[in-house]
C-alpha cells in the first residue's frame, strides 16, 4: 500500500504545532498502524543526516504492549480515536482497514486536560489524580478477611468487571466534544460501588472523584456517547448514568447526615 | 569475592517462613519515617511493594518509564493467578502447590523461596478481593476457579482473560492512595540508567527524564527494583515495546550476581510471526489450552496443502489429526507445562507438519464449542478470541486458531538471597526480575502469584532486616563524589552513542541481535549453535557502537536514546544467556540442550553436574564473568524425572 500521511508535528509543550506531510509506500496490509509508523519512522532515519529539521526526526507517539491492554498509546486518526474501527486501541489497528492510496490523518488527543507534550505525545496524568482522589477502597496491605467470606452477586461481578476493563487511554475524553472524562471516572466508580467491599466508602469517592475532575479541566456531558462509541473496551454508558445517581445519593445523604449532626 | 550466602533460614522447609517471621528484625515507626526506599517498576511486583512499604511508613520514591504506574507489564497478562486455597476440594494444598512450582521448574528452584511462595498465595487472594479486584465468580457468590498447564487441580483465580490487568490495578490503586497520602512520591517517564553504591551499599539511582533528557540523582537508604524480566534481548517477544533489562544490567555490572541467565521461557500459544515489520508477539493465554485442542495434520501432504492454502484445517477428517499433546502426554494432554508444549510443537514444524508459514499448529474449538456451546467459549475467552480476529483477520470460533511458540518470559535475573536481597547489599530484586522462583521453567498463572507475594507479603518483612541497622544513617545529599560519579558516566554513555553518527538505526540491530538469540539460543540449543552465538554477538557489539545512528537531541523527548541505551545492555546480557547456556550441559525446563534428551526426545537433566543456580559475577569490560554455584539442596522433594505422560 502506498499512502499519504498528515501527522502533527509539534517539538515541544511549548511551540506551536503544524501539520507535516509524508509520504510511504510498500506497506503491508496485515501490518499494525504502528508497524505502519515505526517503518516511516525506520525512513526519516535512513533518509536524513544531522544537523536535520525536527520534522525530519522520528514522530513521537506514545505505545507499550502493543496488545490492546496497557492504554498508552491513542492516536487522533482521521477523526477518531484509535481510528476506523470498533472496539479497538491504535496498536491493535491493522492497515487492512485503510485503501491504497489513501491520505490519513494523524493528531494527538486534544483536551486541556491532556497537553501535549511533543509530537503526537500527550500528558494524561489527570487521570492518575482522578484515581488518587479515591479510586480505591482504603484497604493496607494484610489483615483482609477470607476471599470467600464477600460473596458477591455473579451478575454484579459481571458488571463490575465491564466497567473494571477501562484501560485508561483517553479515548473517552478525545472522542467528546466537551473533553469530558465521565466515562472514566465513571467505570471506576461503577466498579466499586457495585462491589460489597467498595460500598463501605462510595459516597466519599464519588464526591472526591468528581471533584477532582471538575478541577483538572475536563468538561461536563452532555449525553452524545461518542465516548462509549470510541471506547476501546467498549465501557458502558450506563456507568455514567450509575455515577449519577451515586453522586446524588451521596449529596442529599450527606446532607441529611450533616442535619442530623446540627441537631434539627 | 563473596561467598553466595542465601540465608535460607534452618529447620523443616514449611516452618522456615513462620518462624522468620517470628523472629525477624524489626523498624519502629518513629524510626520507618527517617528511612527512605526507591522502588523502580510499577508493576506488580513494585507497585504492590512501594504501597505496602508506604503503609508501613516508610517514604518511598517510586519510577517508572511510562506516563502512568497503571502502564507496566503486568498488566498484559490473560489467565490468571494461583492460589493453595482448595476451594473446589480437589485434593489442592500449601504443599501440592508447592510440589507442583518446584517439579515444574524441573528442580532448579530454591525448595525455601518456593514454599513461602506457595504459602502466602492465599493471602494474595484475600487481599485483592478486598481491594475490589473483579474475579470471576459462581453463581452462588463464591469464587470461581480454572486449571492451567502443569497441575492436576484448579487452583487459578481469574478475572476473564485479563487477570493481570485487573491485579495490577489493584496494585496501582493502593499505590495511588499512598501517592495521595504524600508517603509514596511518583517520578514517571524515567529510565534508570545506574545503581549508586556508597560504602559498598546501594544508596540510590541515576535515571533519564525523558521529556527533558536531564539526567537526575536519587536518594535511598535501599533501593528495590521491580523491572521484570529481559525477553525483549530477543527482540521478538511478548513483552511490551518498552521492557527493558537495563536496571538489572547496570545492577549486575555494579557487582550484583546474574542467576541463570539462560532460563528462558518460550510459551506455546502464541499468535505467528507474519512479517518483517512485526514489532513484537501477541499471546494467547494458556488457559485456551482447557478448551481447545492442539494438532496438526497426520499427512505431510495434507501439511503441506494447508501451508498453500488448498486445503482448510476444517476439511481435514479427524482420523487424519494428530494431537500430539494428547498423544504423547496422555495424563496431562494439552495441559502439559510450557516448555514440553513448545518444544513438542517445535519438533512437529521441524518435521515438516507445520501450517500456516510453515511455523503454526492448530489451536482448535470446535469440540468445546459442541460440548458446551459457543456462548460458554465466548464468557470464558471472548476477549481472546477477539483480540485473534484484530491481529489476524479470522474468525477462531469458526476456524481453529493458528499458534507457534514465542520468547515470553524470564526465569532467570539477579540473584537474591531468601529476604530478596541481591549480593549487593541493600539492593533487592523483586518478581520476574530476580531468578528465585520457578527455577528453569515457570508455571502457567504463577508469575502473578509471585510479583505480588515478593512485594505485598515477602519484601514489607525482609527489608526490616536490613533497615533495622539503618536507621542511624542519615540521609546522604546526592552531590556526593559516589553520585556525581555516577551521574558522569551516565550522561557519557548517552554522550557517546549520539557521536558515534552511523548509519544504521536502533531498531537494526535490535533485529540483529534478536535473530542471533532465537536462532542459536531459543527453544532448542546446542553446543556449536551457542558458541556460534558468542562469535557473533561481540561482533554485532562492535558494530552497534561504530555505526549506530541516533537521530534527535538528548536535551528532549526522544526514544532513540531510550531504545539505544537499552539495545546496547541486550547486546551484552545475550552474550551471558548465551554463556550460560553452554554453561549448563543438561536439559532441564526450558533450557533444552538438543545433545541431551533422551531418545523419546524428552529432555535430560543431570542432577549430579547441575542441581545449582549458575551465578555470574560481573568482572570487567573484556574480561570473562565468574560463576559461582549455589548448590541446590532438596529436603523435602525428591528429585525425579519430570513425568507428564
Amino acid at each position: 500500500m502506498d499512502l499519504t500521511l498528515k501527522i502533527w508535528r509539534q517539538k515541544n509543550a511549548k511551540t506551536k504545532g503544524e501539520f507535516v506531510t509524508y509520504q510511504i509506500s510498500g506497506i503491508s496490509p496485515d501490518c499494525s498502524f504502528l508497524e505502519m509508523l515505526d517503518q516511516m519512522n525506520e525512513k526519516l532515519i535512513r533518509e536524513n543526516d544531522e544537523p536535520v529539521d525536527f520534522r525530519k526526526c522520528p514522530v513521537s507517539f506514545d505505545h507499550d504492549c502493543r496488545e490492546g491492554i496497557c492504554g498508552m498509546c491513542g492516536l487522533f486518526i482521521n477523526g477518531r480515536p484509535h481510528g476506523p474501527d470498533e472496539a479497538i486501541t491504535t496498536c491493535q489497528l491493522h492497515m487492512r482497514k485503510f485503501k491504497d492510496g489513501d491520505t490519513i490523518v494523524i493528531e494527538p488527543w486534544r483536551s486541556r486536560a491532556f497537553p501535549i507534550i511533543k509530537d503526537l505525545l500527550v500528558d494524561r496524568s489527570a487521570f492518575d489524580k482522578i484515581i488518587q482522589a479515591g479510586g480505591y477502597v482504603n484497604v493496607n496491605t494484610g489483615g483482609v478477611p477470607d476471599a470467600n467470606s464477600i460473596l458477591i452477586k455473579k451478575n454484579n461481578a459481571e458488571l463490575a468487571m465491564d466497567a473494571a476493563a477501562c484501560i485508561g487511554c483517553g479515548a473517552c475524553v478525545a472522542a467528546c466534544a466537551n473533553a469530558s472524562a465521565m466515562l472514566f471516572v465513571s467505570a471506576k466508580v461503577s466498579q466499586l460501588a457495585l462491589l460489597p467491599q467498595g460500598k463501605v466508602e462510595s459516597k466519599e469517592r464519588v464526591q472526591k472523584m468528581v471533584r477532582t475532575m471538575d478541577k483538572l479541566g475536563f468538561g461536563n456531558c452532555s449525553n452524545t456517547y461518542a465516548c462509549e462509541f470510541e471506547c476501546p473496551k467498549s465501557v458502558n454508558r450506563s456507568n455514567i448514568a450509575r455515577m449519577n445517581l451515586e453522586f446524588i445519593i451521596a449529596k442529599t445523604c450527606t446532607e441529611k447526615e450533616t442535619v442530623r449532626i446540627a441537631g434539627v | 569475592m563473596t561467598q553466595l550466602n542465601s540465608k535460607v533460614p534452618t529447620g523443616p522447609v514449611p516452618l522456615m517462613w513462620s518462624n522468620y517471621k517470628a523472629t525477624c528484625k524489626l523498624v519502629n515507626p518513629a524510626n520507618k519515617r527517617k528511612l527512605d526506599i526507591i522502588v523502580v517498576g510499577t508493576g506488580l511486583a513494585g507497585a504492590s511493594a512501594a504501597a505496602s512499604l508506604a503503609e508501613l511508613g516508610y517514604n518511598v520514591k517510586i519510577f517508572c518509564y511510562q506516563d502512568s504506574p497503571r502502564r507496566a507489564h503486568s498488566i498484559a497478562a490473560q489467565g490468571g493467578i494461583n492460589a493453595a486455597k482448595n476451594y473446589q476440594n480437589d485434593g489442592d494444598s500449601v504443599y501440592r502447590l508447592f510440589v507442583d512450582t518446584i517439579k515444574g521448574g524441573d528442580y532448579r528452584a530454591r525448595e525455601s523461596n518456593v514454599y513461602r511462595l506457595a504459602e502466602v498465595s492465599n493471602a494474595i487472594i484475600d487481599q485483592c478481593v478486598a481491594q475490589g479486584v473483579p474475579f470471576a465468580r459462581e453463581y452462588g457468590g463464591l469464587l470461581d476457579n480454572r486449571s492451567f498447564g502443569g497441575a492436576q487441580v484448579s487452583r487459578t483465580f481469574y478475572a476473564r482473560g485479563q487477570t493481570g490487568q485487573q491485579l495490577l490495578l489493584g496494585a496501582y490503586s493502593a499505590l495511588s492512595r499512598q501517592i495521595a497520602k504524600g508517603t509514596v512520591t511518583l517520578y514517571n517517564r524515567r529510565d534508570m540508567l545506574d545503581v549508586v553504591l556508597v560504602d559498598g551499599k546501594a544508596r540510590g539511582i541515576i535515571v533519564r527524564n525523558l521529556i527533558t533528557g536531564e539526567i537526575e540523582k536519587y536518594f535511598g537508604h535501599a533501593v528495590v527494583l521491580g523491572t521484570g524480566g529481559y525477553g525483549n534481548a530477543y527482540y521478538l517477544s511478548t513483552n511490551a515495546m518498552g521492557s527493558n533489562a537495563s536496571p538489572i544490567w547496570k545492577a549486575y555490572k555494579k557487582g550484583a550476581f546474574f542467576a541463570n541467565p539462560c532460563f528462558t521461557q518460550i510459551h506455546p500459544t502464541c499468535i505467528p510471526v507474519h512479517g518483517d515489520y512485526q514489532s513484537k508477539l501477541t499471546l494467547m493465554s494458556e488457559s485456551l489450552r482447557n478448551d481447545g485442542r492442539i494438532w496438526v495434520p497426520k499427512k505431510l501432504e495434507d501439511a503441506e496443502k494447508c501451508r498453500n492454502k488448498q486445503l482448510k484445517a476444517n476439511d481435514i477428517p479427524e482420523e487424519d489429526r494428530d494431537y500430539y499433546l494428547e498423544r504423547r502426554y496422555p495424563a496431562f494432554g494439552n495441559l502439559v507445562p510450557r516448555d514440553v508444549a513448545s518444544r513438542a510443537a517445535k519438533e512437529r514444524c521441524d518435521a515438516g507438519y507445520g501450517v500456516g508459514s510453515g511455523f503454526a499448529v492448530y489451536l482448535d474449538f470446535a469440540d468445546s464449542i459442541k460440548r458446551l456451546g459457543r456462548e460458554t467459549i465466548e464468557a470464558r475467552y471472548g476477549n481472546l478470541f477477539q483480540m485473534y480476529e484484530k491481529i489476524v483477520n479470522e474468525n477462531g470460533y469458526e476456524s481453529p486458531m493458528m499458534i507457534y511458540p514465542a520468547v515470553h518470559y524470564t526465569m532467570g535475573g539477579i540473584w537474591v538471597d531468601y529476604n530478596l536481597m541481591t549480593s549487593i547489599p541493600g539492593l533487592y530484586a523483586l518478581g520476574e526480575c530476580n531468578f528465585s522462583d520457578h527455577g528453569a521453567n515457570r508455571l502457567g498463572a504463577s508469575a502473578l502469584m509471585q510479583g505480588l507475594a515478593d512485594g505485598y507479603f515477602v519484601l514489607p518483612y525482609t527489608i526490616a532486616d536490613y533497615l533495622a541497622g539503618e536507621i542511624h544513617t542519615k540521609r546522604i545529599p546526592t552531590d556526593t563524589a559516589e553520585f556525581n560519579e555516577a551521574e558522569k558516566n551516565a550522561k557519557n554513555t548517552v554522550e557517546k552513542l549520539k557521536a558515534i553518527k552511523g548509519k544504521q538505526s536502533v531498531d537494526v540491530f535490535h533485529k540483529k541481535l534478536g535473530k542471533i538469540m532465537w536462532e542459536y539460543c531459543g527453544m532448542g540449543r546446542n553446543e556449536e549453535g551457542l558458541k556460534k552465538a558468542l562469535e557473533l554477538i561481540p561482533q554485532l557489539k562492535k558494530e552497534f557502537w561504530q555505526d549506530l545512528k541516533l537521530p534527535g537531541g538528548t536535551d528532549e523527548f526522544n526514544p532513540e536514546i531510550e531504545k539505544a541505551g537499552r539495545v546496547a545492555d541486550f547486546i551484552e546480557l545475550s552474550e551471558l544467556i548465551v554463556r550460560d547456556g553452554l554453561n549448563r550441559r543438561e536439559s532441564c525446563g526450558g533450557h533444552f540442550r538438543e545433545e541431551m534428551q533422551t531418545e523419546e526426545g524428552e529432555a535430560k537433566r543431570d542432577d549430579e553436574n547441575f542441581a545449582y543456580v549458575a551465578a555470574w559475577e560481573y568482572k570487567g569490560e573484556n574480561a570473562e564473568p565468574e560463576l559461582h554455584k549455589e548448590q541446590l539442596e532438596f529436603k523435602e522433594i525428591k528429585l525425579a524425572t519430570r513425568n507428564y505422560k
